[in-house]
């Protein structure tokens, strides 16, 4: 601990003095700027995937061809997905990281603060190889976000782009995951032990982790796809002696841990705003620790389940199917423990209770589809079909996304010095939560009916509900405007903070003024 | 009402539209639909359906059951959940004056939901095991159906059963004008083929698949099966049918700009009819492979001429063309191959007396020709006309 004390009283000496300008930007180390410039980056990038989505639910609205061919439609959802993943869900939950985890440990700032900068200068290159590819020759990748041999094989030059693209990204989620693994190990105050952490700090390690784990997994694989286009490997072509599933199973063994890196700092922060607004500690916070690393420990060995039409052998899928339905058990802890937390506490409904109260609803239809995917037999009716898209947009947009929102006002006072138009806050929930359900909803209807993904045009009997989807999807696309207005407001100005901003919030953070100083915890406070 | 099984299990589809059809016959006319005059699909997607078909297997049945059963099990618990949670909302709100409690652990409770969860998962995953098991075992098939994916079409070649041998692919027939909208759209608008998968009902149908390009994947909701199609890999799927009728179903997995226009369709007919239509295509196919009007190719003649030569000719003039010094004459170089076809054709057909070179009109004129061009082109031999086409045997045999 000692040498991390003597590096912060030499910082002193200049502390007062940062850059100003551009180059306050440009030479970010502290982790408040670098933090400030992660969130605006993803929220531009939400922006970007959400035109996309749009342009794709346009097109979706009636059945025929309309507006977009069939090959710039699969441009669409491919880099829709990609832009949200990369760009959007992973780089929002890092900016939380680097405005939190100090504030929230009590530490003067990340452990590696010039790796830091980098790992944010690393994405806006990585975002305009990826936007830059639809403007090249063959246009974007059209394989899908996960990128299956051989199509993959077979796209143009927006493919190679694209995996430069993600392996820029990779980079620097694995830096940032370093960072903030050795700043929550090496920087606590003094007294916060490890299980007197916020569960925000919890979930963001085990996250770390997952990602140090596997953004080296999708590396490789899409490294092998670069290779088998260009220099004549054959990994994934049968003919050289290759196997195209061997991608999907080193794909997925990244993409299923993914999916709880997106979600576990999600969990965690709700596990701060329920308490704050329950007024009531959270209930069962080491059964809280226990469930997220469970959970991600269980996310490597299920990985086949999003093969389960691949043809595996009785055993493979019975495996598979076991250990998906597992997932439940924890999940459904960390649930009951959200709502024994509210259970006879002194509940109001501020954006961020409303945003993590419908995070909860929303997210646990989310999770009870997935337990119906996990079961095989009935997978192979609905893989790969609408069902799974209602799925997995109702974990990552009303899972993630809503999680984010709900961060977002809540820190947002901590942030800016001023509180958001609670107005306009409440406006911005009920117009995404509503819009969000008229979007998602009927698209488990259409994945029952046998709708599947991917698809430019559908038949005439799925014609209704993709009309229902897209007007939908129109309200929430508008919806995110109203989030924009809110910020751009609160930033401006509003009424003054105080430090507590919340009435029973607890933690570290909640000690400084608001906004934050440019500098906090030079000094570590002390937890008792 | 979202699992239609008021509706009985007769009633294939369970659609809002059909609800209210069913309801009252007044309303029948809303029911086809506001924006889009269109009924059911025949074998598709009914309009709004919102439940998984029941299908023609019992495959899809069992899935169709086992999903009603998970949305039971799963709604139970959602109401249960959010029926506490929202109760809290409501009676644990500080506007009512709510102080808060301070507990915020409990082993037992914790225990409890731990393990009761665990206890639920068990029991929707033992019927689940039954069904991975049957739906895995394609063991004893009466026929054994080869799909390929290409993209964007599909091919079908019947390997084993009645039928073997017959094949031919299977291409959207909805033309470009309802999918650009200057033609109004069909009932079974993106989901019609000009040439149907065709199985015979009640039997045991292996379907052996794979693909040529990229990874397709091979799905009929109605008879609950989905198996991808890899390139270079050939993996099984089966099923059943237990009705006879048309089934349509779609490639399941991005296989490139193309995807959605490349259906499945399954005509289930009865077995005599299959039997028939079995029959009736292999003739077809035999016809039309050996079409002696037809103008060959050079390669194709060639390919099928090695095949002739080697079942008829090769005993005697040798696969090297040398034949056997002092028995039978070499064709390599030999003068009569690289003469005139007319008496190349002349001997085919008639033989020549005295030797052991035999009449051999019994095989066909794509037979024929196809030897003769063989002859004209392999070894070396360079004739003036390289191709001998089976109209000029039809001619000669005059």
């Amino acid at each position: 601990m000692s040498a991390v004390l003597d590096h912060h009283a030499g910082h002193d000496d200049h502390a007062h003095d940062h850059p100003t300008g551009w180059r306050r930007w440009l030479f970010a180390t502290n982790h408040k700027d670098i933090g400030t410039m992660y969130l605006w980056f993803s929220f531009v990038m939400l922006l970007s995937g959400g035109v996309l989505a749009l342009t794709i639910r346009a097109e979706l609205f009636q059945p025929g061809l309309q507006y977009v061919q069939p090959e710039f439609f699969n441009q669409l959802t491919t880099m829709h997905g990609l832009i949200m993943v990369f760009g959007a869900i992973m780089p929002a939950f890092v900016g939380f990281a680097n405005w939190q985890v100090p504030l929230m440990i009590g530490a003067s700032d990340m452990a590696f603060a010039r790796m830091n900068n980098f790992s944010f200068w690393l994405l806006p290159p990585a975002a305009l190889l990826l936007v830059g590819s639809f403007f090249v020759p063959g246009g974007a990748t059209a394989a899908g976000w996960t990128l299956y041999a051989p199509l993959s094989i077979q796209m143009g030059v927006g493919m190679d782009m694209a995996i430069f693209a993600i392996h820029i990204l990779g980079a620097s989620s694995i830096m940032g995951s370093i960072n903030i693994i050795t700043t929550i190990l090496n920087m606590r105050a003094p007294g916060m032990t490890l299980m007197k952490m916020p569960l925000f700090v919890w979930t963001w390690l085990i996250t770390a982790y997952l990602l140090i784990a596997v953004m080296p997994v999708l590396a490789g694989a899409i490294t092998m796809i670069l290779t088998d286009r260009h220099f004549g490997t054959s990994f994934f072509n049968a003919a050289g002696g290759g196997d195209p599933v061997m991608y999907q199973h080193i794909f997925w063994f990244f993409g299923h841990p993914e999916v709880y890196i997106m979600i576990l700092p999600a969990f965690g922060i709700v596990s701060e705003i329920i308490p704050t607004f329950s007024r009531k500690r959270l209930f069962g916070y080491s059964s809280m620790v226990y469930a997220t690393a469970s959970i991600a420990l269980l996310s490597f060995i299920v990985w086949a389940h999003h093969m389960f039409t691949t043809g595996m052998p009785v055993t493979g899928q019975l495996f598979f199917m076991y250990a998906t339905m597992l997932i439940a058990v924890p999940t459904g802890v960390k649930i009951f423990n959200w709502v024994a937390t509210m259970w006879r506490g002194a509940i109001t409904f501020e954006t961020p209770m409303l945003f993590a109260i419908g995070f909860i609803f929303v997210f646990t239809i989310g999770g009870l589809t997935g337990i119906i995917l996990s079961v095989a037999p009935l997978d192979i009716q609905l893989h790969d079909t609408y069902y799974v898209v209602a799925h997995f947009h109702y974990v990552l947009v009303a899972g993630s996304l809503f999680a984010l929102f709900a961060g977002t006002y809540y820190w947002l006072p901590k942030w800016t010095g001023h509180m958001y138009d609670e107005k306009l806050g409440q406006f911005h929930f009920w117009a995404s939560m509503i819009t969000f359900n008229i979007t998602f909803f009927p698209m488990h209807f259409l994945g029952l009916a046998g709708m599947p993904r991917r698809y430019a045009d559908y038949p005439m009997q799925f014609a209704d509900f993709n009309m229902v989807a897209s007007i939908g999807a129109l309200g929430f696309g508008l919806s995110q405007l109203i989030f924009l207005w809110a910020i751009l407001k609160c930033i401006r100005g509003g009424e003054p903070a105080t430090a507590q901003v919340w009435e029973s919030a607890q933690g570290l953070e909640w000690t400084i003024p608001s906004p934050a100083p440019y500098h906090s915890f030079e000094t570590p406070p002390t937890v008792k | 009402m979202i699992f239609g099984e008021s509706m009985g299990r007769q009633t294939r589809r369970y659609g809002v539209r059909a609800m209210v059809r069913a309801s009252a016959g007044v309303w029948g006319a809303l029911g086809a639909g506001a924006a889009w005059a269109v009924g059911d699909m025949p074998g598709g997607p009914a309009v709004n359906q919102l439940n998984l078909p029941v299908g023609v297997t019992k495959i899809a049945a069992d899935q169709w059951w086992i999903h009603n059963f998970l949305m039971i099990v799963c709604l139970a618990i959602f109401v249960a959940v959010f029926a506490v949670m929202f109760y809290s909302l409501w009676a644990h709100r500080k506007s009512r004056g709510a102080k808060p409690a301070d507990f915020h652990e409990s082993t037992a409770v914790e225990i409890a939901w731990t393990v009761v969860p665990f206890l639920i998962v068990v029991g929707l995953a033992i019927p689940a095991t039954s069904m991975v098991i049957e739906q895995k075992d394609t063991s004893q098939a009466d026929l054994t159906i080869k799909a390929t994916g290409y993209q964007w079409k599909w091919g079908y070649e019947y390997l084993k059963g009645e039928g073997s041998g017959v094949s031919f692919l299977s291409t959207l027939s909805t033309p470009l004008a309802q999918i650009e909208g200057r033609e109004a759209k069909s009932l079974t608008y993106l989901m019609e083929v000009d040439n149907p998968l065709v199985v015979p009902v009640g039997q045991k149908i292996r379907m052996v698949i794979t693909a040529n390009d990229v990874i397709h994947a091979w799905m009929v909701p109605a008879f609950g099966v989905k198996q991808d199609a890899i390139p270079g890999f050939v993996r099984d799927t089966w099923f059943r049918a237990e009705k006879v009728g048309t089934y349509r179903g779609a490639c399941a997995e991005l296989c490139g700009t193309n995807h959605a226009f490349m259906p499945i369709v399954v005509e289930v007919k009865s077995v005599e009819d299959y039997k028939a239509w079995a029959a009736g295509k292999q003739k077809e196919m035999l016809a039309l492979a050996d079409d002696p009007t037809k103008e060959w190719q050079l390669a194709d003649l060639n390919d099928r001429g090695q095949k002739v030569y080697a079942s008829n000719c090769v005993a005697c003039h040798q696969a090297n063309g040398k034949g056997v010094a002092g028995a039978f004459p070499g064709l390599e170089g030999s003068k009569l191959v690289l003469g005139r076809q007319e008496d190349q054709i002349a001997l085919l057909l008639n033989g020549k007396q005295g030797t052991s070179m035999a009449s051999f009109k019994q095989l066909s004129d794509v037979e024929l020709a196809a030897v003769a061009t063989y002859t004209r082109n392999a070894w070396g031999n360079k004739p003036e006309d390289t191709i001998v086409q089976p109209a000029d045997i039809t001619a000669a045999r005059k």
